[in-house]
């Protein structure tokens, strides 16, 4: 909190001094989101400030993936996966913050280039699909996203604070995806973009967990091996410390 | 106090996971079983992807049959040639069992595999538990002793390549224990549990070992298996989860302890109704949620569902 009080601070005495001439600053309080043993989600303060009217439109996107979706039909009264189609490069994450609902004053066309709103995502299922069921899948994948955590919409409004200064606190859920995140800030005036920023966000595991999901992925076989030991010494210990007692 | 799993990657209460460890722990102090045909469902009630929950399963079951074996081993009830010609079959059954693990995971099957198993499995061994202790019940109550016969001949012991056990004095085909310990191993990699729950009434009703060297045995047999699973499971599918098999262990192992003290002073009939309550509670619960609609039939799932 006194960090984030100290950043505020520290833009606002930047904003005091006569050099500044750009329309729309902001950062982020932490640019890592650090997934440690005892993570469970976090929030990062996006701070900022503009120069004159106008309204912000911020969008964190994580990075691109492939996921596959499933569907259940029941056969013989049990329901199972037996359609699967996967989306390309579509969000790890994807979150839309606004100083207003975001409606009129924000053009298609903005919306469009800039992919804010789940509709400009360009999100296609690949292989072979009717329209209408590519359009199920489509919604199926937004709305299990949704579900996770991972597409935020509703919540996370940004606050200006005296016509200058504006503040949100972006959330991270404890199931976050890792990886490179892009922050981007739009200042919006009288229907266009007046000026733009991108910030980047690391969300990545640290620490020992960290280092244990790098064991396990890169020395399969060793640990494996180290699993197998652990458990044994497990065991061994468990017997001789209640045989005693 | 939430606890960041890893391979799992999810985020749990470690006190839940420590009770889990250590409810599971007390039944299998008190009824001798492994525990891993009520943890693995267990884990995957709270969350943790199934390929998971199977695959640390296998792991914290090397922890508890190591521990267990010991004192089977003092009292020299471990027949090791028997449990050799098991572990033969039950080599190969986990290897082939985990590349079928993998296959199915691939086509997107193997959340169905495992749940499916189970709700077999506990439903199969959940009804003859629920029959045995109320059997057990009315016997006690009328005291009339049933004579049954210890040892049956059969075509079994026409089969091939016959081995002599001293320990458990018998001379038999190799391929029956084999064979026994080939299922095990199947089980062991796809349902992440020892077995015991198969192999014990197996090695009692079909190759007719005493009783006395069965535990020690089984156990013998079942380190190594799910040592092969640990490992083929890390190796190919990086679906082993230390940090949760760890805090399983450590439960199961305190739970064990307090379950073989509780264990003795509790009526026999009526604790293995219980566990029969349990299993078969399990059971529904897991097939309940494959015939039921889902909420949503769709699912995201990156070579796993949720």
């Amino acid at each position: 909190m006194i960090r984030r009080l100290i950043g505020l601070v520290a833009l606002w005495i930047s904003m005091m001094s006569p050099a500044h001439s750009e329309p729309l600053i902001a950062d982020l309080s932490e640019h890592l989101v650090a997934i440690t043993t005892g993570f469970t989600g976090a929030e990062v303060l996006l701070f900022g400030a503009i120069e004159g009217e106008g309204d912000l439109v911020v969008v964190v996107s994580g990075p691109p993936q492939t996921a596959e979706v499933r569907r259940k039909e029941s056969v013989v009264g049990i329901w199972l996966n037996n359609a699967q189609v996967s989306f390309e490069n579509a969000p790890a994450y994807y979150q839309i913050l606004a100083t207003r609902e975001i409606g009129d004053w924000l053009p298609q066309t903005i919306r469009e280039r800039h992919k804010i709103g789940v509709e400009f995502l360009r999100l296609t299922p690949s292989g072979d699909l009717s329209p209408e069921e590519s359009k199920a899948f489509t919604a199926a994948f937004i709305r299990n996203k949704e579900r996770m955590g991972h597409y935020r919409f509703t919540e996370g409004k940004i606050t200006k604070l005296g016509g200058r200064l504006f503040r949100a606190n972006v959330f991270f859920p404890a199931n976050v995806p890792t990886g490179t995140y892009k922050v981007e800030v739009f200042l919006i005036r009288e229907g266009a973009v007046e000026s733009a920023q991108t910030t980047p966000l690391y969300v990545s595991q640290i620490g020992i967990g960290a280092d244990i999901y790098q064991f396990a992925h890169e020395y399969s076989a060793s640990y494996g091996i180290t699993a197998i030991l652990i458990a044994i010494f497990a065991g061994l210990g468990a017997a001789f410390a209640f045989r005693r007692t | 106090m939430h606890i960041y799993l890893p391979i799992a990657e999810m985020s749990v209460n470690i006190f839940l996971l420590l009770g889990m460890g250590t409810g599971v722990g007390m039944l299998s102090g008190i009824f001798g079983v492994g525990g891993g045909f009520l943890m693995t469902p267990l884990l995957i009630f709270i969350g943790v992807a199934p390929v998971v929950a199977v695959a640390t399963e296998a792991n914290q079951i090397v922890a508890s049959s190591v521990s267990g074996v010991l004192a089977h081993w003092r009292r020299h009830n471990v027949d090791f040639k028997m449990g050799f010609v098991l572990l033969v079959g039950g080599l190969l059954g986990s290897t082939i069992g985990v590349w079928l693990f993998k296959l199915l995971r691939d086509i997107g099957q193997i959340d169905l595999v495992i749940k499916l198993s189970f709700v077999l499995f506990l439903g199969i061994i959940g009804a003859l538990m629920a029959v045995e202790s109320i059997r057990a019940i009315r016997r006690s109550r009328s005291s009339v002793g049933q004579r049954r016969k210890l040892h049956q001949h059969n075509w079994l012991h026409g089969l091939p390549f016959k081995m002599r056990f001293r320990r458990s004095k018998l001379y038999i085909s190799a391929l029956l224990p084999a064979t026994i310990g080939f299922v095990v191993g199947i089980l062991a990699a796809i349902m992440g549990v020892g077995g015991g729950f198969f192999m014990v009434p197996a090695m009692i009703y079909v190759l007719g070992m005493p009783t006395s060297v069965v535990v020690g045995t089984s156990l013998f047999q079942i380190i190594f298996v799910t040592a092969n699973v640990t490992f083929l499971q890390a190796y190919q599918n990086q679906t082993v989860d230390i940090v949760l098999a760890l805090i399983l262990m450590t439960g199961g192992v305190v739970g064990a302890q307090i379950g073989t003290r509780v264990g003795g002073r509790l009526k026999g009939e009526h604790l293995r109704g219980l566990l029969a309550t349990l299993v078969l509670g399990v059971c529904g619960k897991l097939g309940f949620d494959l015939v039921v609609e889902p909420a949503d039939l769709y699912s995201i799932g990156s070579g796993d569902e949720s």
